[in-house]
């Protein structure tokens, strides 16, 4: 008894001690992840400053035209960033318009008419599309699409749009090859398996009852599908869509190389123009001044806003169809 | 009558027609993939020989190998992973555990997401402004640090999805025989999701080695051998990069060998990474 007694003190004190020990260890690991979480913060602001910083002369040199002038001219020192804007808003533009009708054609291919078995290799065929690195698309557009166009598709439409006013000037030759819609091409593969995949993914939410419904009342696939499924979705597809146009404004390698890095605003969707995810990779290593250096960081600023607000307008839309799959 | 049947038919017809183009549609995505793949093989298979493992990147015109490419892309891709997936898990484990209800974790989830989509061109003038300029030379640490970038949003939005997943009532369980939090994170949580949060750091793997933008202005390139990670170091989407655009059939020859590579590494890992979560899945 007297023993027990004698041992109780040091048998609650290494409690104790064991139990502060657990709140302190517990603490600093608390600190740890918050930290980390933190700092996926400070990263994202810490790019916004560096590229403000780093843009700083070229934005106060050529303020607001800057954005305005055509010009781009290491020797005499004249920059703007109007060509590569428009060669970014073009290709993505014309990607948006081959991948969107492809995307969710595969996806409803793959939700109502794909044999079940097939469903999970083909779809998984087309994530993987999704996984094979940029530079990839890059090489295959330069050494196999482009001659491929050069040489078959693009003289036959400069000869059959020749003669009508207005579209001969959309497809004016020669047939380089490279060029504003063989990037565009290119950038159509790369979005396709994102729009697929994120719209199978919100095909997937719609209840199963909405559909069978309309089934039940003698719906044929396409009405189902044109009337149920793709209002039910369309927040969702918007916000994939939006998604993938952020990933073909800031893709910068399967671009700089089919691109042809011509710094020109020109008609023909057959002409040689540039990007601003390509200018800057194909210029900046050997951009000479200071001046230079900065009108390429300033060129890469635009195009973090452009994508900033493009991605934050995909991710609320997809937030908003989460939350309604989560209510 | 005859009305209601055509208009029956009519609407068979735009079914039939819409339907097919669907199945159009996924023709073409596949013989899209068939094609890339197919152009891969037959001009990558072409140049594989054992000197492109062995010997270094040659001058123009000359015969060589890939062997200083190879190793700057698995050095600075491991050091992207050592440095980039502590801060994603921790900070997945924040989003998860500690902070899963609060305003932070809001926050940083949307701003991870985006960051996730970043255009990776960017990452690399942020690391040039940030290391580049200061130390005044390229640098293979500098490439490093633009892949680690690049690896935490893919592990952050993984660990917060796999520990989201993990039962409550493990916790509990765990928190009932006195167990501190944190052990009960370590012991319990990690262990539940462990399968989920190394997917997510082969899919970052996956990512990476094929980055090519933020190497350009970060890593650099080398002609030669190089293990000094303090000079530029070549890598081998930069190396492909810079030999496809070349008038040489040698340096394009080995690009296309190179593109191969990459590609198969890729898609290894991103089909083992699918394995992984799908038994997971299945359990």
């Amino acid at each position: 008894m007297s023993a027990v007694q004698e041992a109780l003190p040091a048998v609650r004190s290494s409690r104790d001690a064991t139990v502060r020990r657990f709140a302190l260890t517990d603490s600093i690991f608390h600190g740890m992840t918050r930290a980390a979480a933190i700092l996926v913060l400070v990263l994202l602001g810490g790019v916004a400053i560096s590229l403000v910083a780093g843009s700083w002369q070229a934005l106060s040199t050529f303020g607001f035209s800057f954005l305005t002038s055509e010009s781009w001219n290491p020797v005499t020192e004249k920059f703007g960033a109007l060509a590569p804007i428009y060669g970014t808003i073009i290709t993505s533009a014309i990607a948006i318009l081959i991948a969107v009708p492809l995307g969710i054609g595969i996806a409803i291919f793959l939700t109502e008419l794909c044999p079940r078995p097939l469903r999970r290799p083909i779809g998984m065929a087309v994530e993987l599309l999704a996984g094979i690195p940029s530079i990839i698309y890059g090489i295959w557009g330069l050494f196999v699409l482009a001659p491929f166009l050069q040489t078959t598709v693009q003289p036959f439409i400069i000869s059959v749009f020749h003669g009508i006013p207005g579209l001969n000037g959309l497809f004016a030759g020669p047939p380089y090859g490279i060029g504003l819609l063989t990037s565009a091409m290119i950038l159509a593969i790369m979005i396709l398996p994102f729009i697929t995949s994120i719209t199978k993914d919100v095909f997937d939410t719609v209840p199963s009852v909405l559909k069978e419904s309309a089934y039940g009342i003698g719906c044929t696939t396409w009405e189902v599908t044109r009337r149920v499924v793709i209002p039910y979705t369309r927040i969702g597809i918007m916000g994939g869509v939006m998604l993938a146009l952020g990933r073909a404004l800031g893709e910068t390698m399967a671009v700089t190389f089919v691109i042809g890095n011509a710094h020109r605003i020109s008609t023909s969707l057959f002409a040689p123009a540039t990007t601003i995810s390509a200018t800057i990779a194909n210029e900046f290593t050997e951009a000479v001044g200071d001046l230079y250096t900065s009108s390429l960081v300033a060129l890469g600023l635009i195009l973090f806003v452009i994508t900033f607000l493009i991605l934050a307008i995909a991710r609320y839309m997809l937030m908003r169809i989460d939350a309604r799959t989560g209510a | 009558m005859s009305t209601a049947a055509s208009l029956h038919q009519s609407r068979k017809r735009k079914n039939g027609v819409m339907m097919t183009l669907c199945v159009i549609a996924a023709g073409i995505g596949l013989a899209w993939l068939a094609l890339i793949l197919g152009a891969l093989l037959y001009k990558g298979l072409a140049g594989v020989s054992l000197s492109v493992f062995t010997e270094m990147t040659p001058p123009p015109g000359d015969a060589g190998g890939l062997l200083n490419a190879i190793y700057g892309s698995i050095v600075m891709t491991i050091i992207g992973i050592i440095v980039g997936t502590p801060i994603g898990v921790l900070a997945g484990t924040y989003m998860a555990e500690y902070g899963r209800f609060s305003k932070l974790t809001t926050v940083v989830r949307f701003i991870n997401d985006i960051l996730l989509s970043a255009p990776s061109i960017i990452i690399g003038l942020f690391v040039y402004e940030l290391m580049v300029r200061p130390m005044g030379h390229f640098s293979a640490i500098a490439g490093a640090v633009a892949l680690a970038i690049l690896v935490i949003p893919v592990v952050v939005r993984t660990t917060e999805d796999m520990l989201n997943l993990v039962p409550n009532a493990l916790r509990e369980a765990g928190t009932a025989i006195g167990a501190p939090r944190w052990v009960v994170i370590r012991s319990v949580a990690y262990r539940a999701a462990l399968s989920g949060i190394v997917t997510g750091i082969l899919l970052a793997i996956a990512r990476i080695s094929g980055e090519t933008a933020p190497l350009l202005f970060t890593a650099l390139n080398n002609q030669f051998w190089s293990s000094n990670l303090n000079a530029p170091m070549a890598s081998l989407p930069v190396t492909i990069f810079q030999f496809a655009l070349s008038p040489y059939e040698e340096w394009q020859q080995l690009a296309w060998t190179g593109a191969l590579i990459i590609t198969l590494t890729v898609l290894a890992l991103s089909i083992f990474a699918r394995s992984l979560t799908g038994r997971r899945e299945d359990k």
